[in-house]
């Protein structure tokens, strides 16, 4: 009732609230780096578009990484290809299936986190769902972002694409092997480009086909994982 | 597409904060959606549309605030436009975004009897 004239109209009251639309995901994705955190996992969350070479990329690093235990958790739409396709390289891996979901999110990482042993890993890769825009809203829980951004997709991809790549901590920029039969890309421009969407660009040029820059790659993750051991001994 | 799922949490969040308050029907919603959020602001707003019918903000306005981007150096403060290197040109710094990375539901008129 309206006090002012008692008239019964419904009072109008203003409410503050300043409440972020990804409080229900970040608070989930804190969790899911709490049980990354303690069972020493270090979790890279793997983006990019559709075939720019993700699953690919991994297959490579499981032929050349040495020592560390593997595990892959990936986003696929209606198949289990890639999961399949992981486990033939040897990285054991777990598929959900996001049906029309466009992105994965914390709520979906955690449950598969119950579903698929990770305790024993050292470094679980994420596949994220093949899309340049919606997977880089959310916060799986991750220690970083890698995005794989082909040398076919054209060097204008960060300037279309700059909240995926803002947000990026790495970008490999795959299938260089390809470069020769493309005279109008260069690694320059990709890189230029990159500058100018991400806060601190680094990039390491990747061929799986080849296997040429996965050793940087391989070293890149080391780095990571020394870096996290370093922060939980320190906790 | 992920516009979607933000509109169920926006509107999840409207009922209960209007029930907090003992509201009837929500009035009005002011929301902030930032330059670099990724979130394309008609879709959201068709989504609200569709979803809003039925709850306690059928009969709402949603006012949509786009913010700019700001980029800040960490170190000086000083504030950068995007364009160049997000890099601050006296510290070297690498810049960190100040505003448009949002998605906020900012305020809410609600209707209590
Ligand atoms: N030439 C060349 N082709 C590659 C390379 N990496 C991947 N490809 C090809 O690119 C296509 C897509 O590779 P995937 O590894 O399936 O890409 P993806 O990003 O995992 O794809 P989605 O998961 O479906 O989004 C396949 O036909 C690969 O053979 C590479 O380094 N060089
Ligand atoms: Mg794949
Ligand atoms: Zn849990
Ligand atoms: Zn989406
Ligand atoms: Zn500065």
């Amino acid at each position: 009732m309206c006090e002012v004239c008692g008239c019964g109209d419904p009072e109008i009251v203003a409410v503050e609230v300043r409440e972020s639309l990804l409080e229900g995901n970040d608070r989930r994705a804190a969790h899911n780096r709490e049980h990354f955190g303690r069972h020493g996992i270090v979790a890279v969350n793997l983006m990019g578009s559709p075939g720019s070479g993700k699953t690919a990329v991994l297959e490579a690093t499981a032929k050349a990484m040495g020592g560390l235990r593997l595990g892959a958790i990936t986003a696929d739409l209606a198949t289990e290809r890639d999961a399949e396709r992981l486990r033939a390289a040897g990285i054991p891996s777990h598929a959900i299936t996001t049906g029309s979901a466009c992105h994965l999110d914390a709520a979906l990482v955690h449950r598969a986190l119950h579903e698929f042993p990770v305790a024993d890993l050292d470094l679980l890769f994420i596949e994220n769902v093949g899309n340049l825009v919606c997977p880089a809203i959310y916060d799986l829980g991750q220690a970083a972002n890698v995005v794989a951004l082909s040398v076919t997709e054209g060097e204008d991809k960060p300037l279309k694409y700059p909240v995926m790549f803002r947000r990026a901590d790495l970008v490999l920029v795959t299938k260089t092997d390809l470069l020769p039969h493309l005279p109008n890309v260069s690694l320059a421009a990709i890189e230029e480009a990159l500058g100018k969407v991400m806060p601190a660009p680094a990039t390491i040029p990747v061929s799986a086909a080849t296997g040429a820059g996965i050793p940087r790659w391989i070293e890149w993750i080391e780095r990571r994982r020394r870096e996290q051991d370093g922060r939980s001994r320190m906790e | 597409m992920h516009e979607w799922g933000l509109v169920e949490t926006l509107l999840r969040r409207a009922e209960e904060k209007a029930s907090e308050h003992g509201a009837t029907a929500v009035r009005r919603l002011t929301v902030s959606i930032g330059e670099l959020a990724g979130v394309e602001p008609d879709l959201f707003e068709a989504a609200w549309l569709e979803f809003r019918a039925g709850t306690l903000c059928a009969n709402a306005a949603l006012e949509v605030r786009s913010v700019v981007a700001e980029w800040e150096c960490p170190d000086c403060k000083a504030i950068v436009a995007a364009g160049g290197a997000l890099r601050c040109a006296a510290c070297r710094k690498p810049l960190r975004l100040r505003a448009g990375g949002e998605i906020l539901l900012e305020r809410m008129e609600l209707e209590v009897p």
